[in-house]
């Protein structure tokens, strides 16, 4: 019983199931008769995935629908369309400001992750390979800040951020946003850093070279797939906020998908379920085609962070 | 290791002027490097923290500064029913989501464990509703729960089930259980993939050995994988707890609260409260309630944490 339950989680085999112990475990299923397999096995887990992937392909089908069909159950199957059109979609991109909504959510999202992922570096070397006094109080502390859900800042924030000046101001989402991801990503880096082998710096030290250099040089180049997963989860965490962009943003044109569609689009008119759908296609897609390139390094995010 | 180390690299140093002090001491050179992240985290986060606490205990609203009321918005909200029926929502909610997402959530990783042919892509489309951005796909569910339109009630129908539409977003209890629904399916693949990791670091050999000693899949499962798992289902819980308690945007998209209050929780109804009414002093107050739930969440995470370590039989890592 020595086997450590979370301590060697081989982060990128999670996906793969490419990791030592996973062969084996074929081992033992030939315990189990194919019938047998069929029932406890492949029919949970089928009925599972298909709820958790039916919204997506009622999104995606609503998106394409015309409007007739939409609506009439009766006389056409509502779960296929012969003829898809793309008026929604149409819609979208040149009878609203969604472009505009989508280039304010990137760049917010972009800023924010970039000024949460160096001030996370820094923080984490520091407090990982600098261990100055107090660091591991200041760890504490930064695991705690994780924990402060945004729904009970919202309020003193919007007080802040009208004091400063900043309301209704993209500046104000990338000022408040690096305040959910930094605690995050210090914590992922603090784990990657702690990996890499403290003789490498040693060497480096008695080669005369400075803190900087070493952190440049040495540790950033290791700690790369760290920093890619930080940086993907920590886009993803910004894309899907919704609380402070609703509170600080006001105009039509300032305001990020999630916010905008939900405010936007949701009118009287019966037949908006084919735009709103396709908004919410459009604003997912681009977070699904990432995750689709990164798969692993999400993996890792999610559960180095839970690690920890 | 780093402790011993450092200090043999660079002994001389003690004895330089302030600036290479400044420069080189390793306290100093450490307060250098946390200056831009606690910059962020004392601006935006312990002060607005304070702040709230501060504005719970006055009469601000948008665009007036407020006076200092003692706890007179407290004494509000005690008397105040829809307060009492969002924290009971707001228990409901946490209570039944969190206790559902476990328990698919942990059926889920078991499953995704065994040997399987397209292992890789099952795992990656099942951690798809984690990344998508919720307010979207809770719009999904918004048109999937249509009073009218909507496609289960057509299902049934036609199914023979039923006669009539099932107004699941109009009717108090359908709309909580909807809400609840969509926030177990939004929370699973993080609670599955996060215990798939854990279960991937459990022996196989411990199983074979049970299995030959006669032990069946149950006691296989309750005697071996559930005690090793322990540590990160403390953890996985206590992040989903924390989360599900202080859900918005969820709710927000899919009902704001409605049908009469049947669904707001005690962040929307802050929300509601403070932005759209104006009145942030009250909403403070409700969103400062909801710190003591939180402080006790924490608490079982730092205990999760401990028990972990001392699991591990090591002080630090």
């Amino acid at each position: 019983m020595t086997d450590l339950p979370t301590r060697s989680i081989d982060l990128k085999n999670v996906l793969s199931g490419s990791a030592p112990t996973a062969d084996h475990s074929e081992g033992m299923s030939y315990l189990q008769s194919v019938p047998r397999r069929l029932v406890t096995l492949y029919l949970p887990l089928a009925i599972i995935v298909i709820v958790l992937l039916f919204p997506f392909y009622w999104m995606a089908l609503t998106s394409v629908k015309p409007d007739e069909q939409l609506l009439d159950l009766d006389r056409y199957n509502p779960f296929w369309t012969w003829n898809p059109t793309f008026k929604h979609f149409h819609k979208l991109l040149f009878e609203s400001y969604y472009p505009h909504w989508l280039w304010n959510t990137m760049y917010v999202a972009v800023c924010a992750t970039v000024l949460s992922i160096v001030a996370s570096v820094f923080a984490a070397y520091a407090i990982v390979r600098l261990r100055y006094k107090g660091a591991n109080l200041v760890g504490g502390l930064i695991f705690l800040a994780y924990l402060v859900p945004p729904s009970i800042l919202f309020i003193p924030l919007a007080t802040v951020v009208f004091q400063y000046g900043l309301f209704d101001s993209p500046l104000a989402l990338i000022l408040t946003y690096p305040t959910i991801l930094i605690p995050f990503s210090t914590w992922l880096l603090m784990g990657y850093f702690k990996t890499i082998p403290f003789e490498l710096e040693e060497c480096a030290l008695i080669d005369g070279a400075s803190r900087w250099q070493i952190l440049i040089k040495i540790v950033l180049p290791l700690a790369i797939p760290g920093l890619i997963s930080a940086f993907i989860f920590c886009f993803t965490l910004c894309w899907n906020e919704f609380i402070y962009a609703l509170t600080f943003l006001q105009s039509t044109s300032n305001k990020t998908v999630p916010v905008a569609i939900v405010n936007e689009f949701v009118d009287g008119d019966i037949y908006r379920w084919g735009s709103l759908m396709a908004g919410a296609l459009a604003g997912s897609l681009p977070l699904v085609i990432l995750y689709a390139f990164f798969v692993e390094h999400y993996v890792s995010a999610m559960t180095g962070a839970v690690k920890e | 290791m780093a402790d011993v180390a450092i200090p043999r690299a660079k002994p001389q140093l003690s004895e330089d002027n302030a600036w290479t002090q400044l420069k080189h001491n390793r306290n100093w050179l450490g307060f250098w490097f946390m200056v831009p992240a606690m910059a962020f985290l004392i601006f935006f986060l312990a002060y607005p923290l304070g702040l709230g606490i501060w504005l719970s205990f006055t009469d601000t609203r948008i665009g007036r500064v407020g006076h200092f009321v003692a706890t007179e918005n407290y004494e509000w909200l005690w008397d105040d029913s829809i307060f009492w029926l969002s924290v009971f929502n707001t228990l409901l909610y946490t209570f039944v989501a969190s206790a559902l997402k476990f328990a698919i959530g942990l059926y889920l990783a078991l499953l995704l464990n065994e040997n399987m042919p397209f292992k890789a892509m099952l795992r990656a489309m099942v951690l798809i509703p984690f990344i998508v951005p919720t307010v979207l796909s809770a719009l999904a569910f918004w048109w999937i729960f249509d009073s009218q339109f909507s496609i289960i009630s057509w299902s049934l129908k036609h199914l023979g089930l039923i006669n009539q539409n099932i107004n699941f977003l109009g009717d108090t209890t359908w709309a909580r259980i909807c809400v609840i629904f969509a926030n177990i399916w939004r929370g699973v693949p993080f609670v599955a993939i996060t215990l798939l990791a854990g279960l991937q670091t459990v022996s196989p050999s411990l199983y074979e050995a049970a299995t030959l000693d006669g032990a069946t899949r149950w006691q296989n499962f309750r005697y071996i994988t559930y005690p090793l798992l322990t540590p990160i289902i403390a953890v996985v819980m206590t992040f989903s707890v924390l989360f599900t308690f202080t859900d918005f945007q969820l709710i927000w998209a899919m009902t704001r609260g409605g049908p009469v209050n049947a669904t707001h929780l005690m962040a929307t109804l802050s929300y509601q409260r403070a932005i759209i009414a104006g009145q942030l002093g009250e909403g403070a107050a409700i969103s400062s309630a909801m710190i003591p739930f939180l402080l006790a969440a924490i608490m079982v995470s730092w205990f999760g944490l401990q028990r972990r370590k001392w699991q591990q039989g090591e002080s630090n890592d």
